[in-house]
């Protein structure tokens, strides 16, 4: 890393301070992380202390949240549910981005059969009402939270390789490219030392909106019953329980639905923020 | 124009087949067979008729060969039976169910054009203001708000709470004795919270795209000249901006399909309306292969449809694209 490139990276992380909606983004994704972490120690209670002669209590001091339908303390399962938002977040989008970039690399970089082929699978899969597919792949392979993340992951990468391959078109012409392939640099190096780290940008733009959309599409996956197996708590199947109560326990409802949007927007704004951090033309 | 077309039409034959390939993936990636699931039901079946199943769905045959057989019924629009008890064709559940899936996010879909594009205008042209940040505000809020979440609080807010709008199914019980106009009445009034829900979902993004590109074009220089000319600002938003600006939403009009259509899985078994989506859940939880594989067939197929819609009507639009000058992006 050259001196020009930390002050580059200085600058980025100047601008992104100056955006008040992504620096808001930012403080709620680290104590996200942070509840994750500290999460047995936040609450008295264990997420599946059952409690059948305080069922469905409201909200009060003793328990915040209230109580749901078992007497579990809803507040501690909301916690315990970042927990689990996050890392289907993280693992989900480290699979989608790894196959999208590698793709994208590769259909980029040698733009003939090759990139028709890559393509048109992209295209291929673009097709699928990708919340059908999931559905379907995971009801038949069984619930468990491993497949939800690898079903998530590979149900959403061809965005990625889009991406990533349009930047890699546009970067091959330039001329430092030609210079590493005139001095006889392999593919190999040519793709890994000069093209994926200028390709990076847009890529850490597009994982951070994906954790987002990886945390919707699990919680809507357990909500319908198909995704985080109970007792496991998950924002979704906390949801699940909230629509037979309605009618009379709102706050097994509101919480864990504050929880998810809290969460969703937060990463939201910081991916737009970093977007517009790295965006030149917002800054001329 | 015609070669475009041809050009176009002609993709659609490996796209297809590429459709129908990753549908009978995911169906034979499920360990175990579909009839051991038809026999789990019923402990009953002996080893003989359990033989008869598996010839009977050609499960005994090599896996390609059982594509192929498959492929070649789909061509003549065979879906195979319903495992489910009815046993009926795959293909008349879901003709009874498509119209009503179809036309509610139909429904939905003019409703979030209509609102997203002059939100988009208005947040792109009064750029900055406080109007534009209340706009970007709402936007974002709409894009982190899951649907099931919004249809629960629409549902307890004027379903339970002030008792306005009745939260499930398509008609009230005993509405058959109902006159037309009475019949068609309450059967708007079932609709308004499912389609309120699917109109919601995807109102940001889209909203948030019109403003970008909108800004986009009013950054060109053939807007600077129109307005240097002492065009009215009017006209120049409407007559000369808006019109380059409406084309890439256009776009996202064919590629909103899979999302409205996976989305209908979310509000319809909420609603409890008998459509798509709920058959499709209905279908998953029984492991009702036929059915499955045929609305995912399907399902992707009305994309293709909605993308090769979109498309030509950019190519009408664009005279580039027809004629294929500017070259460049993949499909």
């Amino acid at each position: 890393m050259s001196v020009g490139e930390e002050e580059l990276y200085r600058l980025y992380w100047r601008r992104f301070r100056a955006n008040k909606f992504a620096t808001a983004g930012g403080i709620v994704v680290l104590a996200l992380f942070a509840i994750s972490c500290f999460a047995p120690w936040i609450t008295r209670y264990g997420p599946d202390n059952l409690d059948l002669y305080n069922v469905l209590v409201p909200p009060s001091t003793t328990h915040w949240f209230g109580t749901d339908d078992l007497g579990r303390d809803v507040f501690t399962r909301v916690i315990f549910g970042a927990r689990l938002s996050l890392m289907v977040g993280f693992v989900a989008v480290g699979i989608a981005t790894l196959l999208g970039t590698i793709v994208g690399l590769i259909s980029g970089y040698y733009s003939d059969w090759v990139d028709t082929i890559l393509m048109r699978f992209v295209d291929i899969m673009l097709c699928f009402p990708t919340f059908f597919l999931i559905l379907a792949i995971i009801a038949f392979l069984g619930q468990n939270i491993w497949y939800i993340m690898a079903v998530i992951g590979l149900t959403g990468w061809m965005g990625v390789a889009r991406l990533v391959r349009a930047e890699v078109l546009s970067l091959r012409e330039r001329d430092f490219i030609l210079a590493a392939r005139a001095i006889g640099a392999s593919d190999l190096r040519i793709i890994f030392r000069h093209v994926l780290p200028n390709a990076l940008s847009p890529v850490l733009v597009s994982a951070t909106l994906g954790v987002a959309g990886a945390i919707l599409t699990e919680s809507a996956l357990s909500f319908l019953g198909i995704g985080v197996p109970p007792p496991t708590p998950s924002w979704g199947n906390i949801l699940t329980s909230g629509k037979d109560y309605i009618e009379f326990a709102w706050w097994l409802t509101l919480f864990p639905g504050l929880a998810i949007t809290v969460t969703v927007l937060a990463y939201y704004l910081v991916g737009e923020g970093i977007r517009d951090a790295l965006d030149p033309r917002l800054h001329r | 124009m015609i070669r475009y077309l041809v050009r176009r039409l002609l993709l659609l034959i490996p796209l297809f087949i590429g459709i129908t390939l990753i549908t009978f993936a995911v169906i034979h990636l499920a360990p175990g067979e579909p009839v051991e699931m038809q026999i789990a039901m019923n402990p009953k079946v002996g080893a003989e008729a359990r033989e008869r199943l598996r010839k009977f769905y050609g499960l005994d045959k090599p896996l390609p060969v059982q594509y192929g057989e498959w492929l070649g019924r789909l061509a003549r629009f065979d879906f195979g039976r319903s495992f489910s008890p009815d046993n009926r064709p795959v293909t008349a559940k879901i003709r009874e169910r498509i119209p009503i899936t179809l036309s509610l996010n139909v429904i939905a879909l003019i409703i979030e054009f209509g609102l997203a594009i002059p939100v988009g205008i208005l947040a792109a042209v009064r750029r900055d203001t406080w109007l534009d940040k209340g706009i970007t505000v709402f936007v974002f809020i709409g894009f982190a708000v899951p649907t099931f979440w919004l249809a629960l609080l629409l549902m307890y807010l004027f379903g339970i709470k002030l008792g306005w709008l009745p939260v499930s199914g398509l008609h009230s019980l005993g509405s058959e004795g109902y006159g037309s106009l009475r019949w068609f009445g309450d059967m708007i009034r079932h609709l308004i919270l499912p389609i309120s829900v699917a109109a919601f979902g995807s109102l940001a993004g889209l909203s948030r795209y019109m403003r970008s590109t909108m800004l986009d074009v009013l950054g060109q220089d053939y807007i600077t000249t129109a307005r240097a000319k002492g065009l009215p600002e009017r006209t120049v938003i409407f007559r000369h901006a808006l019109r380059n600006a409406l084309l890439p939403v256009v776009t996202l009009l064919g590629l909103s399909v899979p999302g409205l259509i996976g989305g209908s899985v979310i509000f319809e078994t909420i609603f409890a309306i008998p459509g798509m989506g709920q058959l499709f859940y209905g279908g998953v939880m029984s492991r009702d292969y036929p059915l499955v594989m045929g609305i995912l067939v399907i399902g992707a197929g009305l994309t293709l449809v909605g993308n090769l819609l979109a498309d030509i009507g950019y190519a009408l639009a664009d005279p580039r694209i027809r004629t294929g000058t500017s070259g460049g992006g993949s499909l």
